[in-house]
C-alpha cells in the first residue's frame, strides 16, 4: 500500500517525511529568533529496510519564518527512517542543510532577549498565542517561536507515516525560576495532526539559552475532554 | 403623432436630456438616503460573528434586489435557518448554476471570510466587467457563507472553543462527546475510509449517513438542482490545496484528467496574485484518504466540476490565520475560483461571445433607426 521508489514531491508521503525532517531541524537549530518552515519538497524516494521500517530520502527547501516572506530558502537533504516496532518509537533523522552557518545573524537579538528575561524577578506568563484572530504581540513572538521549537521535540518523537503535525496554538506560557543560567519555561501547546484532525494537548518544561539552545526537560500529554483516558498513540 | 405611439419619431431635445439627468440624480439620491443612515462600510478584512454575517446577508439582499435573493434550505441541529444567497441576472435562456459553501468546519474562519469577499467582488464588478456580467447572465451562484452555523457560533464562545470542528449535535448511545464531522457525513462511500467510529473523534462520521441536518440540507438542495449545477466549490482551511474527487484511493472520477487540468490552471492563477503555491490533486494523493465528503457527493450525483479549496496557510498559523492575511488570501482564492468558474462557463456557453456581439448590433441598429425617424 505504501509507495516505494520515487515519490511524487507534492503528495503527502513525501511531505510527511519532510515535515519530520523539519521538526528535527528545528530541535537542533530553532531559537526564539529562528523557526524553519517547509517551503517545498524537490525530490523524494522511499524503500523498505531490512529491520522492517521504511526509509525516506528527501531533497527539500526550508525558509526561516522569522525572516518573513523575504527570507532566503535553504536547501536540505535528509534520510528519515520510520522504524517498525511493537510500541511506537520515534523516527530517526539524518539531515544536512546548506548555509546553516548564517546562525550569527540572530545572535544579537538572542542575547538581548536572554538578558531581558534571565533576571530573577522576570515572570512572564501569557495565554492563547496566537489569539482567536491570529494575533501575536511583538513581545510574545520569541516565546511563540520557543514554544514551536520545544513542541518540535514532541512532534518529532510522536511522528509516524500516518501523522502530520503542526503546532496550532500556544495555550499558555509560564516562566519558571531560572536554573543553571537557563530560561525555564513551562508551555502548554496544542498540536494539530492532519490525518486525524485532532488537537492534541501537551504540557512541557523547556530550557533555553543562546549557548545551549532549546532543551525539553519534561513532557506530559494532557487530556482535552474530561473523559479521555489515554494518548492517541 | 398618435397618442400612445412609440417614441421612435421623437427627436431628442435639450429639455428631454435634462429631465433624464434630473430623474437619474433623484433616483441615486433616494437610494443613498434609504440605505445611507444605517449604511456602514462592511469590513471584509476582519472575522465576523454569525450575527454580523446574517445582518450582512440581509443588507446585501436589500441593496441588490435585482441580482440577489436569499433562500432558506434547511436547519442546523440547534434549529437555526441555513440560508444562502442566490446571485444572478434575470435571463430568458435556461440558466446553469454554481454552488459555493464555506464553513463546513467551524474553526476554519478564513473560509466564511472568503465567501463574503467573493459575493462582494462579483456584485461590485458585474456592471462594469463584461465577463462577470456574462457569468451572472448565464449562471446562478448559490453561496452559503456559513454552513455549520452551530459550530461556528460555538467556536466564537471563548479560547477553549476556538478550535472546534464538527457539528454540535449530541452523541448518541453511550457517547458523551458532541458533534459529527459534517464532511464525513455525506452519502458518498460513507464510512469506508478516513473516518473514525469513535464519536469523540474529530473525523467521526456520525451514527449514519446524513444523520446531520446540515448535511441533509445540502444534499436535498443539490439533489433538487442537480441538472442545473455545473460546479461545486467547498471552501476550507488550511493547507493551500485544491482537491479533486474522490477521497477513496481506489476510485477515480471519469473526468479526473480534466479536473486536474482545471485545478492546475486555478493554482497557477492563485500563484500569480501573491506567489503562494497551492498543490493540486485528489485527497488520497495530496492530503489523506477520506469518505463521506460533500465534494464527493456532489461529483457522484453528476456535478462535473467539484473541488475543495484549502486556503492559507501551510501550518505557521494554521486555523488561526491573522486578519491581515484575510485580504491577500481572498484575492488569490478569488482568482483561483474564477479560473474554474470561467472555464466551466465558457465550456457550456460557447456562443456567449457571439450573443453579446449580436445584442450589441441589434441595439445599435435600433438606436440608429430611432434617431433618423425611419418609421
Amino acid at each position: 500500500m505504501a509507495s516505494t521508489g520515487d515519490l511524487e514531491p507534492t503528495h503527502y508521503p513525501a511531505r510527511r517525511a519532510a515535515t519530520v525532517a523539519l521538526h528535527y531541524l528545528n530541535t537542533h537549530h530553532g531559537s526564539p529568533f529562528r523557526v524553519f518552515g517547509l517551503q517545498q519538497v524537490h525530490k523524494a524516494s522511499a524503500e523498505d529496510v531490512a529491520a522492517g521500517g521504511r526509509k525516506y530520502k528527501l531533497d527539500f527547501s526550508v525558509t526561516d519564518w522569522a525572516s518573513g516572506s523575504e527570507g532566503p530558502a535553504l536547501r536540505c537533504s535528509a534520510d528519515v527512517l520510520f522504524p517498525q516496532t511493537e510500541r511506537h518509537s520515534g523516527p530517526e533523522v539524518q539531515l544536512r542543510c546548506e548555509a546553516l552557518q548564517q546562525i550569527n545573524r540572530t545572535a544579537q537579538e538572542e542575547h538581548a532577549f536572554y538578558q531581558r528575561y534571565i533576571s530573577p524577578d522576570s515572570a512572564v506568563s501569557a495565554r492563547d498565542i496566537p489569539d482567536s484572530y491570529g494575533n501575536v504581540s511583538e513581545e510574545m513572538q520569541p516565546f511563540w517561536r520557543l514554544a514551536r521549537v520545544a513542541a518540535s521535540f514532541i512532534m518529532l518523537r510522536e511522528s509516524s507515516e500516518r501523522t502530520e503535525f503542526n503546532m496550532a496554538q500556544v495555550a499558555s506560557v509560564a516562566q519558571q525560576g531560572s536554573s543553571e543560567e537557563q530560561l525555564m519555561l513551562e508551555f502548554v501547546v496544542l498540536l494539530h495532526d492532519f490525518p486525524s484532525q485532532e488537537i492534541i494537548q501537551w504540557k512541557l518544561l523547556a530550557s533555553w539559552s543562546p549557548d545551549r539552545g532549546v532543551r525539553v526537560l519534561q513532557t506530559e500529554w494532557q487530556p482535552r475532554c474530561p473523559h479521555a483516558t489515554k494518548p492517541p498513540n | 403623432m398618435l397618442p400612445g405611439s412609440a417614441s421612435l419619431d421623437k427627436k431628442p431635445t435639450m429639455k428631454g436630456s435634462i429631465m433624464w439627468v434630473l430623474l437619474v440624480l433623484a433616483l441615486v439620491v433616494q437610494d443613498r438616503l434609504a440605505g445611507g443612515l444605517e449604511h456602514k462600510s462592511y469590513d471584509y478584512t476582519k472575522y465576523h460573528t454569525m450575527d454580523e454575517i446574517s445582518a450582512w446577508m440581509n443588507q446585501i439582499e436589500r441593496e441588490n434586489p435585482d441580482v440577489v435573493s436569499s433562500m432558506i434550505y434547511g436547519q442546523t441541529y440547534e434549529n437555526r435557518n441555513i440560508s444562502l444567497l442566490k446571485i444572478g441576472l434575470n435571463s430568458t435562456t435556461t440558466k446553469k448554476a454554481v454552488w459555493m459553501d464555506c464553513g463546513i468546519h467551524a474553526r476554519e474562519w478564513i473560509a466564511p471570510a472568503f465567501c463574503q469577499y467573493f459575493v462582494k467582488e462579483i456584485l461590485g464588478s458585474y456592471e462594469k466587467d463584461s465577463k462577470v456580467n456574462a457569468l451572472l447572465k448565464n449562471l446562478d451562484f448559490y453561496i452559503t457563507p456559513v454552513l455549520n452555523m452551530d459550530g461556528y457560533i460555538y467556536s466564537w464562545i471563548d479560547d477553549t472553543t476556538r478550535l472546534w470542528r464538527k457539528s454540535r449535535s449530541p452523541g448518541t448511545g453511550n457517547c458523551t462527546c458532541f458533534g459529527t464531522d459534517l464532511n464525513r457525513n455525506f452519502y458518498a462511500n460513507w464510512g469506508m475510509v478516513g473516518i473514525s467510529r469513535d464519536c469523540c473523534s474529530e473525523i467521526y462520521n456520525g451514527p449514519s449517513p446524513l444523520s446531520e441536518s446540515e448535511a441533509k440540507a445540502v444534499t436535498d438542495f443539490l439533489g433538487m438542482h442537480q441538472n442545473q449545477l455545473l460546479c461545486y466549490l467547498t471552501i476550507h482551511s488550511y493547507g493551500q490545496l485544491i482537491l479533486v474527487p474522490y477521497g477513496h484511493p481506489n476510485i477515480s472520477a471519469p473526468n479526473y484528467d480534466e479536473l486536474m487540468e482545471v485545478g492546475l490552471a486555478a493554482a497557477k492563477a492563485i500563484k500569480s496574485v501573491h506567489g503562494k503555491s497551492y498543490k493540486v490533486g485528489s485527497s488520497p494523493d495530496v492530503l489523506y484518504a477520506n469518505s463521506g465528503s460533500s465534494r464527493d457527493f456532489a461529483r457522484l450525483i453528476g456535478i462535473p466540476y467539484s473541488f475543495t479549496f484549502e486556503l492559507r496557510d501551510e501550518g505557521q498559523h494554521g486555523f488561526l490565520l491573522p486578519e491581515d492575511q484575510i485580504q491577500p488570501t481572498c484575492e488569490e482564492a478569488y482568482q483561483g475560483a474564477m479560473s474554474i468558474i470561467n472555464y466551466v462557463h465558457d465550456k457550456n456557453f460557447k456562443s456567449a461571445a457571439i450573443t453579446v456581439t449580436a445584442t450589441l448590433w441589434t441595439t445599435l441598429t435600433a438606436l440608429w433607426i430611432s434617431s433618423t425617424n425611419v418609421i
